[in-house]
């Protein structure tokens, strides 16, 4: 691993200053010299590969601010301070009652120490798990620009169907972010040049050209709280995952689903899907498919046909097209037959 | 269970290896209450060792770490700790689980000097002075919940810290609750009998 300075501010200000110091105003936040550093799960397992590589460490976790660690949930809907932790959020009663979607993808995410260890903003900021991504002898656009994409014609089974590119099919893994792109959440920043609300949808960028490019943070700039406003009918939501083991480990296709139903004719749905996509990937071709109609085995049939019209399979994960379409139906239906 | 260093008498292969050192090596602590501007022109330098004060089972131990060290790393190779087990070094497998201020986390994937002033307990730590071992650690021998042992230490870290999440109420809790301990030998419907024995004696413990 590469030698590095430790350091930890002691407020958001601080933190923010340190960072604005030792980078500039083009890097990457994975790419940059000083890194921040909440739970470690990720950060840590990259630098021990040498795929992460900064030279100073910033510790976020003796920041003094006691909302960064507090989660909120009122009638406007649920704050969460980015350094809560993932178990601490799964756990919390008034958010498994009300949004059971929020839950469940931070339950069925990781493992039970992890999910102590890992903060909500470190996880929705998680980085690919592409095989290519992590050894480092691999030519991968993502890890060093320019190099070509192994994966692209490797075993390629774990990759993206959807928001791919001719550089990246690497897929986003995360879980808890399907849930938040579904309910419209608001991802809240500080950094040298002020404070931002970056709508969860506008936080990752698809690979196109520039894979290395992950996200809209700069540097130097820290993930405070992420919002999700408040959804009334948010009740009648699931995540469902579907996986090559029951437990610990990666989606092979999930979806995170909340519906608002009249009887059985859906008024509104929300629909993201995960493991199948470079990026959180709200589905809302199929969001569209299903307002007004009744939903039933062939509307929700349809609308995971509409989910994958754009699919673009390669050698070995074109399976992730219906697996994704059969999770999708099987997500809607079971939502629909919640007692709420 | 191991002693701090002061103790160590006989030069082994073990001791030979340890890197533990003395408070005398002692470099101003890092990260102390500072100003921004001072933080922002912090002095810290590149492969400076840092002190990190760690409890671990109710010890204390100064450590001077390249922060590189991993918080497993400084158990096993500074405070002379191996109970806790090194298995993929990279979060997948659960052998090296310990509590961190009562919570179960994975040791390699966590820094040492990130857990500066924290309360580390390893199994060294779990049984008591006159050799009784923990109700979790005798479950296990109990329900022979194990065959090689390489993972043990970890499944009986993680146990304990499940139990006290409260997520060991069913066998399918803790078979769910338990997935990031991985076993090889394949002992898992014996870890999760065991469990379920120890869970009533386990918690607060």
């Amino acid at each position: 691993m590469r030698p590095f300075v430790y350091e930890q501010p002691t407020d958001i200000s601080a933190a923010v200053a340190l960072a604005s110091n030792f980078t500039t105003r083009d890097d990457q936040p994975t790419r940059a010299n000083a890194q921040f550093i909440a739970g470690g799960t990720n950060l840590a397992d990259y630098m021990k590969l040498g795929v992460a590589e900064p030279n100073r460490l910033l510790d976020l976790n003796r920041l003094e601010e006691q909302k960064l660690r507090q989660i909120r949930v009122t009638e406007d809907g649920i704050r969460f301070g980015a350094l809560v932790r993932m178990g601490e959020a799964a756990d919390h009663r008034e958010i498994k009652e009300r949004y059971p979607v929020i839950a469940e993808s931070l339950h069925l995410a990781a493992s039970g120490q992890i999910r102590n260890m890992a903060s909500l903003a470190g996880n929705v900021l998680q980085r690919t798990r592409c095989e290519y991504f992590r050894e480092t002898s691999w030519a991968c656009n993502k890890r060093m620009p320019g190099s070509g994409c192994a994966a692209m014609d490797g075993f390629n089974r774990q990759h993206a169907v959807l928001g791919g590119s001719t550089a990246c099919i690497a897929t986003y893994h995360g879980d808890f972010a399907q849930a938040l792109i579904a309910l419209d959440a608001v991802v809240l920043t500080e950094g040298s040049r002020g404070a931002r609300k970056i709508p969860f949808a506008k936080l990752h960028r698809q690979p196109g050209d520039t894979p290395h490019i992950e996200t809209d943070l700069a540097a130097d700039e820290i993930i405070t709280a992420i919002e999700v406003p408040a959804l009334p009918w948010g009740r009648r939501s699931l995540y469902l995952k579907i996986r090559d083991r029951e437990s610990y480990a990666f989606a092979l296709a999930s979806a995170a689903v909340a519906l608002d139903l009249d009887g059985e004719t859906v008024r509104e749905a929300r629909i993201a899907l995960g493991g199948v996509a470079t990026v959180p990937w709200r589905a809302s071709a199929a969001e569209e498919v299903l307002q007004g109609k009744k939903l039933d085995d062939a509307s929700a049939g349809a609308a995971a046909d509409a989910a994958f019209a754009e699919a673009q399979p390669r050698q070995h994960n074109a399976f992730k097209i219906e697996l994704g379409k059969r999770t999708l139906v099987r997500a809607l239906l079971e939502t629909r037959d919640m007692k709420v | 269970m191991s002693q701090p260093s002061a103790s160590h008498v006989a030069l082994n292969r073990r001791n030979f290896m340890t890197g533990t050192v003395s408070a005398a090596a002692a470099v101003p602590l890092l990260g102390s209450p500072a100003k921004t501007q001072e933080v922002t022109q912090s002095r810290a330098r590149l492969r400076e060792p840092v002190v990190t004060t760690l409890r671990i089972n109710k010890q204390r131990h100064e450590l001077s770490l390249d922060p590189r060290t991993s918080l497993l790393d400084a158990l096993r190779d500074h405070a002379g700790l191996t109970g806790t087990k090194k298995g993929c070094d990279h979060g997948q497998c659960g052998a090296c689980t310990v509590l961190v201020d009562g919570k179960r986390v994975l040791s390699c994937l966590s820094f040492a000097v990130m857990n500066d002033g924290k309360e580390v307990t390893t199994i060294e730590g779990l049984a008591s002075s006159d050799g009784k071992l923990h109700p979790m650690q005798q479950a296990f021998i109990d329900h022979d919940a194990f065959q090689c042992g390489y993972c043990t230490p970890g499944q009986i870290m993680s146990a304990i810290g499940c139990v006290n999440e409260g997520h060991a109420e069913s066998e399918n809790d803790i078979r769910e609750y338990m997935s990031g301990n991985i076993c090889r030998c394949a002992a898992y419907p014996n870890i999760v009998a065991a469990v379920l024995q120890a869970r009533g004696e386990t918690r607060g413990a």
